[in-house]
């Protein structure tokens, strides 16, 4: 078994000074923002994905190529 | 030395005939072919006005690579890419392109022809059939088709030396390159232990280096058909790569691998050794990995994660420019954006990977799967999350998925329909594309590394293109504009 493990991040690899505003957690109005843009993706999918998923995957066969 | 990171994308894409027979060979050649007549209708192509050129151009100088089966659709566009069949698949090379920006230009300029060859496919087809193209990497039944990168590199650097370096990269960089994928088709493996994973195609994987393409896969691949000259150059055929439809995730897996390879031509690396215990099951482990937490072995008994080996690699390349300047990957900024974009997904990933799903496929595709799971409390087996996955990559706009997210944008809409038929400035692929808008109906064949010319008198005249690097319009913008006909043209390079 492996028993040193490799340092998580270098030295040689210093973080750059972030500024502050990607260092804060999203505010939660944010959030709520990025809720409701996935809940209308999802609304979207709901609208455009094939209506029999079974049949639609299991007819998707390719021949192997390169 | 390392040399100007040349680079291009070689994509195979999934294609289903809806209503058709089931002969993709014949479908994929119907799809191209439609692009093809389409063009030749607007003006751009290199048929029709003497009939038969193409047919005595292929058959006496055999200038087009060899493994060209050619009595399949064989195209070379004004925009200096490849357009053809290869073997069940449409295929699509892009030009060689002067950096990885302009490469991940070329890879969406790509999706737009296949777009309009589905459009053009769908007039030609009876009521009732359509063929739909996918930009994925495998059917989920274990049946994998390519995207292949290529890198221009220093000849003088040895093969051996290359493979053992850039394995580290080529198992690990998946964490940023990988399009995800629901389930496993690992024989053996069940959807139910491994739910989802990074990459489409790690699991393909079974060598750690070798010819193989197509059974065997090596994670190096050992193709050395340069098209170029041979004594100054290699051209590096990676094979181990996914297709992306994310630009970010094509920008850094084109930008992270050239920025390797040059720290591997110029012995940079000093004494880091990052050599893996065993690449093939490592590159599986992190696959099947989304949380990014595991560690692979170093063959010097350390454990690392993907996330801490790129790291390094990271770490290595920045001090490397801060050394010597990233003018191997162009001269306007765009190796620093290279480095900028690496550390910024790095950090994502370490952090929650749904903060980089603007930029890298599999995080996208995570965020809509777990998302349809929850609303409608599906099982990771369900038929409907393999339809997401699968659908996902579909290239129509009113069926993508991938197309409906918001994700980062590196080209602009207007610089894509421009690449669609104009070639990169800044390589031989100038001179090809501008011969073929001009007089595509003297040019008998095109090659990556010659035009052969038919100007109606015998012999045919060919013109090699023998270095990527020359033929940009910095050197023959001005020849063009001067010559009044491809006859004057050859006069004026011979003269």
């Amino acid at each position: 078994m492996a028993e040193r493990e490799l340092k998580r991040k270098p030295q040689t690899a210093p973080r750059e000074e972030t500024a502050p505003e990607e260092t804060e957690a999203p505010a939660s109005g944010q959030g709520e923002k990025l809720k409701a843009e996935l809940d209308d993706l999802l609304d979207e999918i709901d609208e455009v994905l094939e209506e029999n998923a079974e049949e639609f995957v299991r007819n998707y066969v390719q021949k192997g190529g390169e | 030395m390392s040399v100007t990171k040349i680079c291009g994308i070689e994509t195979e894409y999934g294609i289903h005939h809806v209503g058709g027979e089931g002969n993709p060979v014949a479908s994929s050649s119907l799809l191209v072919n439609a692009y093809v007549a389409d063009l030749a209708r607007a003006g751009w192509d290199f048929e029709d006005e003497t009939p038969g050129n193409d047919a005595r151009g292929f058959a006496r100088e055999g200038a087009l690579p060899p493994e060209v089966e050619t009595h399949l659709v064989n195209a070379v566009l004004t925009n200096g890419a490849r357009y053809y069949v290869d073997h069940a698949h449409p295929e699509f090379s892009t030009p060689e392109c002067a950096d990885p920006l302009e490469a991940v230009l070329y890879d969406k300029a790509g999706e737009e022809v296949l777009r309009r060859s589905m459009a053009a496919a769908g007039r030609l087809l009876p009521p009732g059939q359509s063929i739909v193209v996918y930009k994925n990497n495998s059917d989920g039944k274990g049946n994998s088709y390519g995207t292949h990168e290529n890198y221009l590199m220093d000849r003088a650097v040895p093969f051996a030396r290359i493979a053992h370096l850039i394995t580290p990269h080529f198992v690990t960089r998946q964490v940023f390159t990988g399009a995800g994928k629901v389930g496993s088709e690992t024989p053996g493996s069940s959807g139910r232990d491994i739910w989802y994973q990074l990459s489409q195609r790690s699991e393909f994987f079974e060598e750690e280096i070798g010819l193989e393409t197509t059974l065997k896969r090596p994670i190096v691949n050992t193709r050395d058909e340069p098209h170029a000259d041979p004594q100054r150059y290699r051209r590096l055929h990676v094979i181990v790569g996914d297709a992306n439809l994310a630009e970010v995730a094509t920008f850094l897996k084109l930008g992270t691998t050239a920025l390797v390879l040059s720290l591997i031509e110029d012995d940079a690396f000093g004494s880091l050794d990052l050599t893996l215990a065993n690449p093939v099951k490592a590159i599986r482990q992190v696959s099947y990995d989304p949380t990014l937490r595991s560690t692979v072995e170093l063959a010097d008994g350390r454990s690392a994660t993907a996330l801490s080996v790129q790291w390094e690699l990271y770490g290595l390349a920045r001090k490397y420019a801060e050394d010597r300047g990233l003018a191997v990957l162009g001269d306007d900024g765009v190796g620093h954006e290279v480095l900028r974009q690496w550390e910024e997904v790095l950090s994502g990933l370490e952090t929650d990977p749904v903060t980089v799903a603007g930029k890298v496929d599999w995080a996208a595709k995570l965020q809509l799967l777990e998302g349809y799971r929850q609303r409608h409390g599906l099982d990771w087996d369900d038929h409907r999350l393999a339809a997401v996955d699968l659908q996902y990559h579909d290239l129509r706009p009113e069926r993508s998925l991938f197309a409906r997210l918001d994700t980062e944008h590196l080209v602009g809409r207007e610089e894509v329909t421009a690449a669609v038929t104009e070639p990169p400035r800044r390589t031989r692929a100038y001179f090809r594309g501008q011969c073929l808008r001009r007089w595509g109906s003297a040019v008998a064949s095109a090659n990556w590394d010659s035009l052969v010319f038919d100007l109606g008198t015998d012999p045919l005249r060919r013109v090699p293109m023998m270095d990527p690097l020359r033929g940009t319009a910095d050197h023959v913008e001005d020849l063009l504009r001067a010559s009044n006909s491809p006859e004057d043209l050859l006069a004026r390079l011979s003269g």
